[in-house]
């Protein structure tokens, strides 16, 4: 495939005039100000001025005037115009019928965006010229000259590969739109297996779902950062002009696959790291060394610093320094420093961390059983705290905590006899009853824990206190570590609304009617800001906080979990729990969140070479000024997505420099500091930057920034900043960089052909989805789930992956090559997997071979098969085997254990299934693919005109 | 008839009853006249073996402003079966059930010898005996290693359906649950935040369950219905329990940095112990016994700061204004004295430290609710283990020595007004007919005044009881028949309440003043009543009944009670706290210590408190009442240290060193709280503590002494007696005054 990119035809192009390329406007979500600039713009004389009047008419009430023209008006600008008066969408071909799929992504009406006034005379100026402007851009569009003469040899294929000519009737052939899965499959097949070497600055990693191995050779493993683009433009004014997000996703905590090596550790005893003396940055390979050795610049401030003297070394002949391969921070892209005392809080060295686990016993927890279950497994669990790996014993403490109402802290020292219960009933300012006994070793104090935890179902066995307090509990935990003084995490499991008496109190507040309103966000934003003054005292004092929430109706997602969220922590919902059916997915969770690698205490900070700076960050983070990412915690599954703006131009020389610096407590209570260097590639020519991006990480950034503009603005600005965004970057492409072609022809950078039916998905994600039908806590949950994630899980998240089951070769380790989701890929004789890393399904075609049903289910047919079950039997047959070894590769990567439900076609469950199926139109609105790309189409297409 | 003294004494043994008067001058113009107040030292509830209590209930005079009880000084008609109070005249009716009653059948109330009789009320529940321990855990290991063993041990002394319950304190206060099997359970408090007795309650859980346990469980009205049952269970059903308890309290876990106290939330906790009983348990017997090994260093009622460096507040601070939080913890205390004398419980201090503990601020939790006060360097100590037994002794009838709930109402002849009262009391501030600011002063009748004290207790048994004395004396004219009113001068019991008197006014104002006002009263007292000539202190005599009083009032003086000097404020309040509360023996020890003599000149005998008394070959047994100190004079001690008693040939010097000894044991055993045991000897840096007490008539500015082998001199400034009876007879006799 060449390397332009996908072409496609649309079923239809109605050319629409009066939209130029718009202003750039990402990232203005909070601040509707910067839309209203480009009314000044306006000026309806002469076709010309009709191209600078933008679509990005500020969002918010009309002004007030004579009502909008009526449909009549647009009549002029043809038939299909008539029928769909929305100017900025091209109206949907008949034979789709989709315009009420559009519904969600459409502007209420242009009257919000266009005065009266203006609207009327840009239709009327852009129906005259409509026919006779389209051709000329298509044909001999300057910037498209300037394009194809920068890259000669780039477009070999040039227009042969676009599609015929317009076919408005026909309905379009979902194969020959660009296939999430054909992309996936085509990097697998190229880059699969393969070693792929970080020693070349800006050169583009494989996708996420390709597995490689990663070697440093200078520049941090995609494992750790990926970049929405490799190659920054050079100057603002083509960042502005291309609209394509600048953006890393940091994982600092990734896990590295055994196969690859383990990051260094380097520790320069007291003199501490090797730092620029003027802006901070840590020893890394972008250092150059300059006067025989004895001085370095700076890569990132250009800065000359005098080498220490304990660090000297000579240079050889090409100016290198003789150890450059034996020490890490000269040769490699990430490794560690051991921090000096400096690093630490008040110049002390750090305590090891602590887990203290707080159980709510209000009677329903209590009658489901999960008090017991808990209690049971913390047992075996508490054997696998986290280590180092040259160490016998974990370093960490633990401690107990019960509660509803009022709190119970446990004296569980090892020379009790029995445990002691202290509660606190002063919820209201509450505070740690006992320092000493409280933390303890779990080895030492193994009886007395065990002791504690068979009795604690017991104790409350009798209550029946329905109330309960959450905001205390925190509190409780938080002030516990800040009286013993080291980091630490809670484990919180909770399962209602706490409405008892206490700071922290929620009421009921679920109301949809605010859905589909400029009232929304509110939904989506805590109740009280005790949360957010909690959640800054816990990061100030490394109290991060996970949180399992076992809800059996609304509990306040939105205001519970903007602790964990805040603290690094992790938030896990299990929807009326049932002890039989979501046991196995709790434990799991539990099981895998205790394990996990895990850094304390941490701050980040993001240095870049000159010309750019880091400005905006996402994550489960705390920001108490515009450089400092704290977080209480961080595991390796959290990811911060850092966006980049220019400040000044860059050079292609030099290109971009980014290191990311997390000082952290480790597991034993050592401070170090992990260091990444990334170096991408600058560039002054748009298709550089076009070819260097990477849609899985644009996506990443999109949902991010999107789910953050949750809190503050209307859903359905949101929506339409993405739609524009979309449109415009590829529309600034077709501009800058496609060879000529017809208007009619869609054209997308090979990059970002799947970034349309990416977007679509995020478009299609509940959070942005306005429908009452949602269960409020359930986008809320959501929402913060995405906030944390790496591009891997949000690949996944949004584009679900689809395995055919019924073509398994149980011979083959090899996973089958997945399907795109859509139903029209389902078949009445295939069983298929779906998973998204929150869910998997297995569903199963009404006509599904029986020994399959058989091998999977030990049950002779289809009508046998019980679907209430989460986990497969285990049958000792190949097809069971190979199924669930492949449920486990699937699994293993995720932070979060998937449920499994099983689905049978033509059943009830089927419908919660279908919305998976993203390509397709979605159960509660959200269009599908299809639809959806010929509506950026027509975006594309305005903004040409 | 008998002597006045034999009169006094019979009253005494009686009706536990002293009056620094015991015929009463008959106006307030006169009374006033007489310079001691008349006033009486009131026992309530002495011990009268030989008095049983009736089981019925007193019958009360029907006015209802007036309630006294049924008397032997009441007129009788036995034929209307009528009686009239002989307080407000009020004609009465006997009840039904004294239907049989005459000359010869008569009531014990009605008998003469009965003048304080016991009734028994058998109305109303009965409610067991509440103890709440409050425990510091800021302790040296060995020390509370030992409090633990103390408390342990006093479980078993407790009556078996007491209730006891248990409140540890440090930085933080925990309320322990000792219902629970399994895990030790507690309630925890923060140290620094007070709490209102409904917030405790609240937080204790013991508010809510009243409507629903009702409608549990009907059946079941015996049981108390309060949750509070958590907090504090009968003894015979939790002492292994609670005993395990006590076994596993650790020092208090929070760390305690150089340089730092530990944090000791004393006042919340016992804010919190008082807040827990006052809801639900009030007006039952109860007590709260505080052990506390420091002063309070945080939350309210905080007596000094963590800083080790600033140290706590001594007499000089205080007179400099410059004990910041004194004002403010006091305050504190005395709201919580008040509370649960309302209720009431009391409260019992016992403190071991070296340092001081607070005494001063918290003195009123024991003064106001009658609690005990005891003060003592460790908890490891013989001084505190034996004093702390000593609270569970029992009487003869094999009950606790202890009351609860006590009210006590005086009712007297229109004639007399009450002004007030001294001792382990709070005033109810009842307005009533019989309170006054003063001595009233109507027409003297030539018959008797009379004073019922009736006063309402639950004994130690858990029942309710009321002991009625009644008492009359003869008016006197004073201008006719002076003579009789100063041969029925008490000078013991005026000894004693004038220097109650003055203990209250120390305490109220400036110490120095309070001297110069006894001075003033002693001065005119023996104007009044002295024999002399004008301007000739040679002629200057007094009768046998104030004889001693002048040297009581000297060494009255230099006691410990009105100087502060080389007392810390802790100590002062402790020795006022129980010169306010001893009887009149005791309170004269107190205020003049008891010196004996041993030596092989014969038995042991009395001497006098002088530094005369100080001799080589004595040894010297000296009881202040805190102190027992055991002096062996110069040769004494250098026989001992040659070793003389372990020789057989010496017998005699063996037991000559034991006598003292033995003695001094005997007071041991018997004194509550048990005093210091000194035993020292001349030039032993402890013989202090009996150089500061005699009474210095050879120092080094007399030295006529020197060589004559007759005493000790003193290195004092204080003036000997023999100087302040001269110039007391001096100024008796001028006229100047």
């Amino acid at each position: 495939m060449s390397q332009q990119g996908y072409v496609a035809t649309p079923p239809y192009s109605q050319p629409q005039p009066g939209i130029g390329l718009s202003p750039p406007h990402y990232g203005h979500y909070g601040d509707p100000s910067h839309t209203a600039s480009p009314t000044g713009m306006m000026k309806p004389a002469g076709p010309l001025g009709v191209t600078a009047t933008g679509g990005m008419l500020p969002p918010g009430p009309p002004p007030p005037g004579p009502p909008p023209p009526g449909p009549h008006q647009f009549g002029q600008n043809g038939a299909h115009a008539a029928g769909h008066p929305q100017q900025r969408f091209p109206g949907p071909p008949p034979v789709n019928n989709v315009a009420s799929s559009y519904a969600p992504y459409q502007p209420s009406a242009q009257s919000s965006y266009l005065s009266p006034m203006s609207t009327s005379s840009v239709t009327q100026l852009g129906s005259q010229l409509s026919a006779m402007q389209i051709n000329s851009y298509a044909n001999s569009g300057p910037q498209m000259a300037g394009a194809q003469l920068s890259y000669p040899g780039g477009f070999p294929g040039g227009p042969a590969q676009l599609a015929g000519p317009p076919q408005p009737q026909k309905k379009l052939d979902p194969d020959s739109i660009p296939s999430p899965i054909q992309v996936i499959e085509n990097d697998r097949a190229s880059r699969g297996g393969q070693v792929y070497a970080t020693n070349t600055r800006g050169q583009i990693p494989p996708l996420v779902t390709t597995d490689c191995i990663i070697q440093d050779q200078g520049n941090a493993s995609p494992r750790f950062i990926r970049c929405t683009t490799y190659c920054f433009p050079c100057t603002s004014d083509m960042a502005k002009q291309a609209q394509i997000p600048l953006a890393a996703v940091i994982k600092p905590f990734a896990t590295i696959p055994s196969n690859e090596s383990p990051l260094y550790l380097v520790n320069h005893g007291e003199s501490g790291p090797v730092r620029c003396n003027r802006c901070k940055a840590y020893m890394c390979p972008f250092m150059q060394f300059i006067e025989g050795g004895r001085r370095y610049q700076c890569g990132f401030c250009n800065c000359v610093n005098d080498v220490p003297p304990f660090y000297f070394q000579h240079l050889d002949h090409i100016g290198r320094r003789l150890d450059h391969y034996e020490k890490p921070e000269l040769s490699l892209g990430s490794y560690e420093y051991v921090a000096t005392l400096d690093y630490c809080r008040k110049n002390k060295p750090p305590n090891p961390p602590a887990f203290i686990f707080m159980i709510d016993v209000s009677y329903s927890n209590i009658k489901n059983g999960l008090v017991k279950l808990i209690c049971e497994e913390l047992k075996t669990m508490l054997e696998k705290l986290p280590k180092e790996e040259q160490e016998e014993m974990s370093a960490i403490r633990v401690g107990f905590i019960t509660y509803n109402k009022v709190l119970h802290f446990f004296n569980v020292k090892s020379n009790l006899a029995q445990p002691q219960m202290m509660v606190v009933t002063d919820v209201g300012e509450v505070f740690v009853p006992l320092l000493d006994g409280f933390l303890v070793n779990y080895q030492e104090s193994q009886s007395v824990i065990h002791n504690l935890l068979d009795q604690i179902p017991d104790m409350f066995a009798d209550s029946n206190e329905n109330e309960t307090v959450f905001a205390p509990v925190i509190q409780a935990g938080m002030e516990a570590l800040k009286a013993a003084d080291c980091p630490g995490k809670l484990f919180i499991f909770h399962s209602s609304l706490p409405t008892a008496e206490a700071p922290g109190k929620l009421k009921n507040r679920d109301d949809k009617k605010l859905v589909n309103t400029d009232k929304e966000k509110i939904l989506f934003q805590p109740q009280t800001n005790v949360y957010d003054s909690l959640a800054k005292d816990c990061v100030a004092h490394g109290c991060s906080v996970t949180l399992f929430l076992f809800p059996s109706q609304y509990v306040d997602v939105a205001s519970l979990g903007l602790v964990p969220q805040l603290t690094g922590g992790t938030l896990y919902k299990y929807n009326n729990f049932q002890m039989h059916l979501d046991r196995q997915q709790f434990l799991n969770d539990l099981r895998n969140d205790i394990e996990k690698k895990i850094g304390f205490d941490a701050i980040m900070r993001v240095r870049t070479s000159t010309g750019f700076r880091a400005t905006d960050f996402f994550g489960g983070i705390l920001m108490n000024n515009t450089t400092d990412v704290e977080m209480a915690a961080i595991d390796c599954d959290k990811a911060v997505t850092v966006e980049f703006k220019h400040d000044d131009k860059l050079s292609e020389d030099t290109g971009a420099l980014i290191q990311c610096a997390v000082l952290y407590t480790t597991i034993s209570g050592q401070r170090r500091l992990r260091i990444h260097n990334l170096g991408l590639n600058c560039s002054s020519q748009l298709a550089d930057l076009y070819k260097s991006c990477e849609t899985d990480a644009l996506i990443n950034f999109f949902a991010k920034s999107a789910f953050k503009a949750v809190l503050h603005q209307p859903l359905k600005v949101i929506r339409e900043i993405l739609v524009n965004q979309t449109a415009h970057m590829l529309a600034c492409y077709r501009k800058n960089c496609a060879s000529p072609s017809a208007a009619s022809q869609l054209i997308l950078p090979d990059s970002m052909k799947v970034l349309p039916v990416y977007m679509n998905c995020l478009l299609k994600n509940c959070v942005l989805l306005s429908r009452p039908e949602i269960s409020t806590d359930e986008r809320a949950y959501q929402r913060q789930l995405v906030m944390t994630m790496g591009v891997a899980d949000s690949q996944l998240f949004f584009y679900p992956q689809l395995l055919p089951i019924h073509t398994l070769d149980v011979k083959s380790t090899m996973l089958p090559a997945a399907v795109r989701c859509s139903e029209s890929r389902l078949s009445e004789e295939g069983i298929f997997l779906l998973a998204n890393g929150l869910h998997m399904f297995l569903w199963l075609g009404v006509s599904s071979p029986p020994e399959l049903i058989q091998g999977i289910f030990n049950v002779p047919s289809f009508a046998h098969i019980n679907t209430d079950m989460t986990l497969l039997p285990e049958v000792g047959n190949p097809y069971s085997q190979q199924l669930r070894m492949i449920m486990g590769i699937i699994q293993q990567k995720r932070p979060y254990s998937m449920k499994l439900t099983i689905v049978k076609q033509r059943e009830q469950p089927e419908m919660v299934f279908r919305q998976f199926l993203v390509e397709d139109k979605g159960l509660y609105g959200g269009s599908s693919y299809v639809d959806f790309l010929c509506c950026v189409h027509k975006e594309i297409c305005q903004l040409l005109n | 008839m008998a002597t006045y003294l034999e009169f006094i004494q019979q009253n005494e043994e009686r009706d536990g009853v002293r009056f620094s008067w015991n015929v009463w001058p008959s106006s307030r113009l006169e009374a006033t006249r007489m310079v001691v107040p008349l006033a009486c030292l009131l026992t309530p509830l002495k011990e009268r073996p030989d008095l049983p209590p009736v089981q019925y209930e007193p019958v009360l005079c029907s006015r209802p402003t007036c309630k006294a009880v049924l008397n032997p000084l009441c007129q009788v008609d036995y034929r209307a079966k009528l009686w009239a109070c002989n307080f407000c005249f009020q004609r009465n009716q006997f009840p039904p059930a004294y239907g049989g009653i005459s000359e010869v059948n008569q009531p014990a109330e009605l008998m003469p010898q009965f003048s304080t009789i016991e009734y028994m009320i058998q109305r109303g529940a009965q409610s067991p005996l509440i103890f709440l321990y409050v425990v510091d855990t800021c302790l040296e290991e060995d020390d509370l290693q030992a409090l633990k063993e103390s408390l342990q041990m006093s479980l078993s002394l407790l009556p078996p359906d007491a209730l006891v319950g248990l409140i540890t304190f440090g930085r933080m206060v925990q309320v322990h649950e000792l219902s629970c099997e399994g895990i030790s359970k507690s309630y925890v408090f923060r140290g620094t935040k007070d709490l209102t007795a409904k917030q405790i309650q609240d937080m204790l859980g013991l508010t809510k369950p009243a409507m629903p346990m009702q409608q549990a469980r009907p059946v079941q009205p015996q049981e108390h219905p309060f949750a509070s049952t958590r907090f504090l269970q009968p003894v015979h059903k939790i002492d292994m329990n609670l005993t395990d308890l006590l076994g596993e309290l650790q020092r208090d876990p929070w760390p305690v940095t150089q340089g730092k106290r530990p944090l000791r939330s004393t006042g919340v906790a016992l804010s919190i112990a008082v807040g827990l009983l006052e809801g639900t348990f009030p007006n039952t017997g109860a007590r709260i016994m505080l052990f506390t090994g420091g002063p309070p260093t945080q939350g309210p009622g905080m007596v000094v700061g963590d800083e080790l460096k600033i140290p706590i507040r001594s007499w000089h601070d205080i007179e400099k204004d410059n004990a910041r939080f004194m004002k403010k913890a006091t305050k504190h205390y005395e709201m919580l004295a008040n509370r649960t004398a309302a209720n009431g419980h009391c409260i019992d201090i016992y403190a071991c430290a070296l340092d001081q503990t607070g005494l001063l601020e918290m003195k009123c939790c024991a003064n106001l609710t009658g609690g005990y006060m005891v003060m003592g360097d460790s908890f490891n100590t013989s001084l505190f283990k034996q004093t702390f037994q000593r609270i569970f002794t029992k009487d003869f009838n094999g009950d606790f020595r202890m009351a609860f709930g006590a009210t006590l109402d005086v009712k007297t002849s229109r004639e007399l007004k009450i002004a007030g009262a001294i001792g382990p009391c709070v005033s109810l501030n009842v307005k009533g007919p019989c309170v006054s600011e003063n001595h009233n002063a109507p027409i003297p009748q030539g018959g008797r005044g009379a004073i019922q004290f009736v006063t309402h207790y639950q004994h130690s048994s858990t029942q309710r009881r009321i002991r009625v004395t009644t008492i009359a004396r003869n008016w006197a004219d004073v201008q006719s028949q002076l003579r009789h009113i100063e041969a029925a001068f008490d000078q013991e019991a005026a000894a004693v309440l004038m220097a109650r008197l003055g203990v209250f006014r120390a305490e109220s104002e400036e110490g120095p003043d309070v001297l110069r006002w006894l001075d003033r009263q002693l001065i005119r007292l023996c104007q009044k009543f002295g024999q002399y000539n004008k301007e000739d202190p040679t002629s200057f005599r007094l009768s046998d009944s104030f004889s001693l009083y002048p040297q009581f009032m000297f060494h009255l003086r230099r006691s410990p009670f009105l100087q502060v000097f080389n007392n810390s404020p802790d100590e002062s309040s402790y020795y006022r706290h129980h010169f306010a509360r001893q009887d009149l023996t005791q309170s004269l020890i107190m205020i003049q210590p008891i010196l004996y003599s041993y030596s092989f000149h014969g038995p042991p005998e009395p001497v006098l408190l002088d530094s005369s008394s100080i001799l080589a070959d004595r040894i010297l047994l000296m009881d202040t009442f805190f102190q027992i100190v055991i002096y062996l004079g110069e040769t004494i001690a250098q026989w001992r240290k040659a070793g003389y008693q372990d020789m057989p040939e010496y017998e005699n010097f063996k037991h000559l060193l034991q006598a003292p000894l033995d003695d001094a044991q005997e007071i041991l055993q018997a004194r509550f709280p048990m005093p210091r045991y000194i035993n020292t000897e001349h030039g032993g840096s402890q013989a202090r503590f009996l150089l500061s007490k005699v009474n210095p008539s050879q120092t080094h500015n007399n030295l006529y002494a020197w060589g004559q082998e007759t005493g000790a001199p003193i290195l004092t400034d204080d003036v000997s007696l023999q100087v302040f009876m001269d110039h007391l007879k001096k100024l008796a006799v001028s006229s100047a005054c």
